[in-house]
């Protein structure tokens, strides 16, 4: 049976078929436009529709954008200047930006001073590189530990002792630590660095930073008052720091979270919770009315800080979410490795866990700092000077009143580079990790 | 299996002494309501060489995994190297440190090379310079004849050299005891050989060690005596020659004719 | 055997044990985290009461009780300023839960439609939906809401320009809805006698809908018949409400806005404030929401529908026994979250003067009695409470569906 059915069924192909075009239906424009905007009756629908808001929107958004005015001194002004060109005032007054963009950028800050600014915007740059992207020369990693101090530096002036002492305490907590680990547990290393750090900073470190200025001023730049900060630089700055500073607490809360220690957990819980069941603008009420009454008398510091503080706060309950995800991705394998080969608990996050929970945490990070960054416009309603904050100021102004459009497009543009930016950023890292080798 | 005929094994280099490298004694362990080790009692004297076989949920692999404890016992006593298993952390880490590991999925550190993933128990945990552990580091990678890989990821290596490269790890840390938890049952049948080649290399050196596995061909071979776990307890054991031709209690006749029947 | 170092039986308990037994080191780390703990907590106490002596103030509820001597113009209960300031803070909680659960309920009909054209064939839609979603998404709501704000104050629609014979601007929707640069009004529903027994009719065909769906279900396991379900069941939603509201000669009625004089009257009264910030969270959520969806929809492998399709079900029930049920699981809980964020997100009434638990409790009641730590204290409790109450719900919800593996 099995002879003749093999006979019927075997074949050898003696030509290879050469490749034909695909019929004249599957091809070009025409395939395009039907399997892409008229597949069937409802998709048809759609297109038209679509069509129909795109022309209602475009056919008045374009001609106010394109037909605007870019130089007069006042809206009034602006409104003769379009009477006079199309007989009506449909068109944007962009006057206003180009009048006062300098001062949505930098607020208050003193005109002359702008140059420090920009370096530390453009350091802040490089400094985020290596962290952003793996394949950068690593060494680029000192400009990123130095820059915090750069950036204190250049943004408030003085000289750079202050920014230098705070760095030594880290340096002095650092050494302290790894001399006494040698010798003893973890645990009291830990404990011993931070106290030798805080008697630095709080005891030691002033009057050293006192001697220093006295003796040898070096590169002393114009003092700049918090106050005079303002617009896009204020959230930036607040932005950055909330972001760079609630990293670390981020991670403890995190593996406090993670821990079996149950009280340590409860507590690490119960910040977590509340920090996220609450607005942030009750955090920055907090920051502005009665921050004061839980330090002790007679501190005053100044409301950037305090807001520094809070958003940081703030900013590292939901950095420890991102970061116990990012933890609790890892094999269970990886632990028990650690813990074969003899490291300790606080060796092995330090070498093997977070090293790589961070890394898999960063595109969580950078939505967290999105989220921040965009959450930065409340502070307005403490009286900093964001840049919606100035458009209310401008808005006040004679010359400007009335003006609302121009103002929120330039903000929203702003806004929407960077952020848009940084989530076309997180995305990639995503598909990244996705494919890279594990 | 027939890896004797591939490769001459003097078996005469494997003394096993008489000094005691581990002792366990009456362990039980449960989790929760689930007995998982029953009454334990295993002696192991210095180069032997153990294979542990079962069927899964057998508990072998948390036997092996409570000597370095990775699993802690609940009753009973470990002692290894002379060094009680208690709830004294100096004493674990000093056992853990001194206990190799090779696990079914090698759990390499993704984010350090080859050559880091080395370096790093002998740096942190035994205090070597870095120049050393790199010698030593090279020293075992060329013994498991991969150490042109020493600069790669372990992404980049086939599972055969990752394993290969994890038994390479421990051997860094210069262990008296290796435990293997099945490390080749997550592997393509072709790289199990090079990962057996290695282990039976360090057989012959005389290192006592304590494998859990499905390689029968590798017991017969190599070990010195095969212990059949099943439902928490050893149920029987013996020299390989007796263990498989010669079983004597009916569960390890089920098991042995269930694996080696086809 | 060489020497074995058994803690227990060589001289007893040691210091070093604390550290380095694992009997007692998770202990004695907790001891001192939860002494630390203790000591900032007493620390931030100390201050506190050391602070507010200096002050003179002391720490007192009891100002709740009191009149609270303002007005407010957006209220769900019956409020006036010789009433307490806690029924302020409870009338602030109300708008504040009203302005969010309306715009939760607006923000998953964007996010939804938004998400699934954004994955619709039609290429023009998609990208449509996708300047949407970038847009809403990475700008900041507070510009959203003083923008929503912005366009309701500054549009040319004064009440008086709705008057005279020939006006510049007239009603929508048959004269039914006012949309001024004062606010909007729209009709208001009017109870008659006999309007009570539509309700319970209304009310009654949905328990109807519920006990058909089981009969159905049932008649389908029993005999593998399906009944036309969904038409059926519109049948019972629309016919007997329809049927009782005609019967008893239209006892509901709408009262509709109308011109008096140079402002409108009658209707339900929709604040400018509330407009606003309602919108710009909904769309702001919506493209969060619409990401959510897209991608929860995304998740499910093609595989899914490729072996529901080799099984011969049809697409309509393909989505609704496999992809809908794996798609929810993934969906639902960002979605609470986000929802959470709204909830949160509308304390920036602020922006916008809507009177939200902020703007009482927060706001008028604290710069009134210079409570400021009662009153903040409060504040954050009673949002978290609304928080917690929300987690826990998808909490529960997380449980209930998680996947059965081993």
């Amino acid at each position: 049976m099995s002879d003749i059915r093999t006979q019927d069924i075997a074949f050898v192909r003696e030509e290879i078929l050469d490749q034909q075009p695909p019929p004249r239906s599957q091809l070009g424009v025409a395939k395009w436009l039907r399997e892409n905007l008229f597949s069937n009756w409802f998709n048809g629908l759609l297109t038209i529709v679509s069509i129909v808001v795109l022309f209602m929107v475009l056919s008045s958004v374009l001609p106010w954008v394109f037909g605007g005015v870019w130089d007069a001194g006042s809206l009034a002004e602006c409104r003769d200047i379009l009477n006079e060109r199309f007989g009506n005032t449909h068109y944007a007054c962009w006057a206003v930006i180009t009048e006062r963009w300098q001062q949505l950028i930098f607020g208050f800050y003193p005109e002359t001073e702008y140059w420090r600014a920009i370096v530390a915007f453009v350091l802040m740059l490089v400094a985020i590189m290596p962290v952003l992207f793996d394949n950068l020369p690593r060494k680029l990693l000192w400009v990123t530990i130095a820059f915090p101090f750069l950036m204190v530096w250049l943004v408030w002036g003085g000289t750079i002792w202050g920014p230098l002492s705070v760095a030594v305490g880290f340096v002095i907590g650092g050494i302290a630590f790894s001399i006494i680990d040698r010798r003893y547990s973890s645990i009291i290393a830990l404990i011993a660095a931070v106290l030798i750090t805080i008697v630095w900073w709080l005891f030691i470190g002033p009057s050293v930073v006192e001697g220093l200025n006295a003796l040898i001023p070096l590169g002393e730049l114009k003092r700049v008052e918090s106050r005079e900060l303002g617009g896009f630089m204020i959230c930036l700055i607040i932005g950055i720091s909330g972001i760079a500073l609630s990293l670390p607490i981020g991670i403890v809360l995190a593996l406090g979270r993670q821990s079996d220690l149950f009280i340590v957990k409860m507590i690490c819980v119960g910040f977590i919770e509340f920090i996220r069941g609450v607005p942030l603008i009750t955090l920055l009420f907090t920051a502005s009315l009665i921050l004061n009454y839980f330090l002790p008398p007679n501190t005053t510091f100044d409301l950037t800080l305090r807001v520094i503080i809070m958003v940081t706060l703030f900013a590292s309950a939901y950095m420890a979410e991102v970061i116990r995800g990012g933890l609790a991705a890892l094999p269970k394998g990886q632990y028990e490795a650690a813990d074969a080969l003899g490291l300790d608990y606080w060796k092995a996050q330090r070498l093997v866990i977070m090293p790589q929970a961070l890394k898999i945490s960063i595109p969580g990070i950078v939505n967290t700092f999105i989220g921040l960054f965009k959450d930065t416009t409340l502070v307005m309603f403490i009286g900093i000077f964001d840049m919606l904050a100035l458009s209310n100021a401008i808005r006040a102004n004679s010359e400007w009143n009335g003006i609302y459009w121009e103002l929120f497009v330039f903000i929203g543009l702003i806004f929407w580079v960077c952020c848009f930016a940084m989530s076309q950023y997180s995305q990639w890292l995503e598909r990244k990790l996705r494919t890279d080798h594990r | 299996m027939s890896l004797a005929e591939q490769r001459s094994i003097d078996r005469t280099q494997m003394k096993v002494s008489d000094e005691i490298a581990i002792q366990i004694t009456n362990m039980n362990k449960w989790y929760g309501e689930f007995h998982v080790l029953r009454d334990i009692n295993l002696t192991v004297h210095r180069g032997e060489r153990i294979v542990i076989a079962g069927p899964s949920g057998s508990g072998k692999s948390t036997m092996i995994r409570c000597i370095n404890r990775l699993e802690e016992h609940q009753q009973g006593k470990i002692i290894v190297d002379g060094t009680e298993l208690s709830s004294d952390l100096k004493n674990v880490d000093k056992i853990r440190s001194e206990v190799g590991m090779c696990f079914q999925h090698f759990n390499l550190f993704p984010h350090l090379t080859i050559l880091e993933n080395c370096t790093l128990a002998p740096m942190w945990v035994r205090k070597t310079p870095k120049k050393e552990a790199e010698e030593i580091a090279m020293h075992f990678l060329e013994k498991v004849k991969i150490p042109e890989q020493a600069g790669k990821y372990p992404g980049q290596l086939s599972g055969g050299q990752q394993q290969r490269v994890a038994i390479a790890r421990s051997l860094c840390m210069k262990p008296r005891i290796m435990l293997f938890d099945e490390p080749t049952s997550a592997l393509d049948p072709e790289m199990i050989k090079e990962v057996l080649d290695t282990m039976i290399e360090l057989a012959e050196e005389g290192m006592t060690m304590l494998c859990v596995t499905h390689e029968m061909g590798f017991a017969r071979q190599v070990a010195n005596r095969v212990i059949f776990m099943d439902q928490g307890q050893i149920v029987e054991q013996n020299e390989p020659e007796e263990f498989f031709n010669n079983p004597k209690s009916e569960r390890t006749k089920l098991f042995l004719s269930q694996i080696l029947g086809h | 055997m060489t020497t074995i170092t058994d803690p227990q039986q060589d001289g007893g308990f040691r210091l070093s044990q604390l550290i380095y037994d694992t009997r007692y080191r998770s202990t004695t780390i907790q001891v001192i985290a939860l002494i630390a703990f203790l000591m900032i907590i007493a620390f931030l106490i100390r201050n506190t009461v050391i602070n507010l002596g200096i002050l003179g103030k002391d720490i007192n509820f009891s100002f709740l009780g009191t009149a609270s001597n303002y007005d407010i113009n957006q209220r769900l209960i019956p409020y006036d300023s010789a009433d307490s300031h806690f029924r302020a803070a409870m009338v602030g909680l109300l708008n504040t839960l009203l302005v969010a659960v309306l715009g939760c309920i607006l923000a998953t009909i964007i996010g939804i439609i938004a998400g699934v054209l954004r994955l619709s064939k039609n290429w023009l839609t998609a990208k449509i939906m996708a300047v949407y979603v970038e847009s809403f998404r990475n700008i900041p709501v507070l510009l959203w809401i003083l923008a929503f704000m912005a366009i309701f104050t500054e549009m040319d629609r004064q009440p008086k320009s709705f008057r005279g014979e020939n006006a510049q601007n007239s009603m929508w929707l048959w004269d039914s809805v006012a949309v001024t640069n004062r606010g909007t009004y729209i009709p208001a529903p009017v109870w008659e006698a006999n309007s009570s027994l539509v309700v319970i009719t209304f009310l009654l065909s949905l328990l109807g809908i519920w006990a058909f769906g089981k009969y159905s279900m049932r008649r389908f396991q029993a005999t593998g018949e399906l009944l036309p379900n969904f038409w059926i069941k519109l049948g019972i939603f629309v016919v007997p409400t329809l049927v009782v509201y005609f019967l008893l000669g239209r006892p509901v009625g709408m009262e509709l806005p109308e011109l008096k004089g140079f402002n409108f009257a009658g209707g339900t009264f929709m604040r400018n404030s509330m407009l606003a910030l309602w919108l710009a969270l909904s769309f702001y959520t919506g493209a969060f929401i619409a990401e959510i969806v897209r991608s929860g929809i995304l998740a499910i492998s093609s595989g899914q529908s490729e072996a529901s399709a080799a099984l011969g079900m049809r697409p309509s029930r393909t989505m609704n026994l496999v992809i809908l049920p794996q798609a929810l699981r993934v969906i639902i809980p960002p979605l609470i979250s986000q929802y959470l964020n709204l909830t949160k997100n509308s304390s920036l009434a602020l922006a916008v003067g809507y009177t939200d638990l902020r703007s009482t409790l927060g706001g008028t009641t604290l710069n009134t009695t210079g409570r400021e730590l009662e009153c903040m204290l409060l504040m954050m409790l009673l949002y978290l409470l609304v928080s917690l109450t929300i987690s826990s719900g998808m909490n529960f919800y997380n449980k209930s569906v998680k996947l059965k593996e081993r």
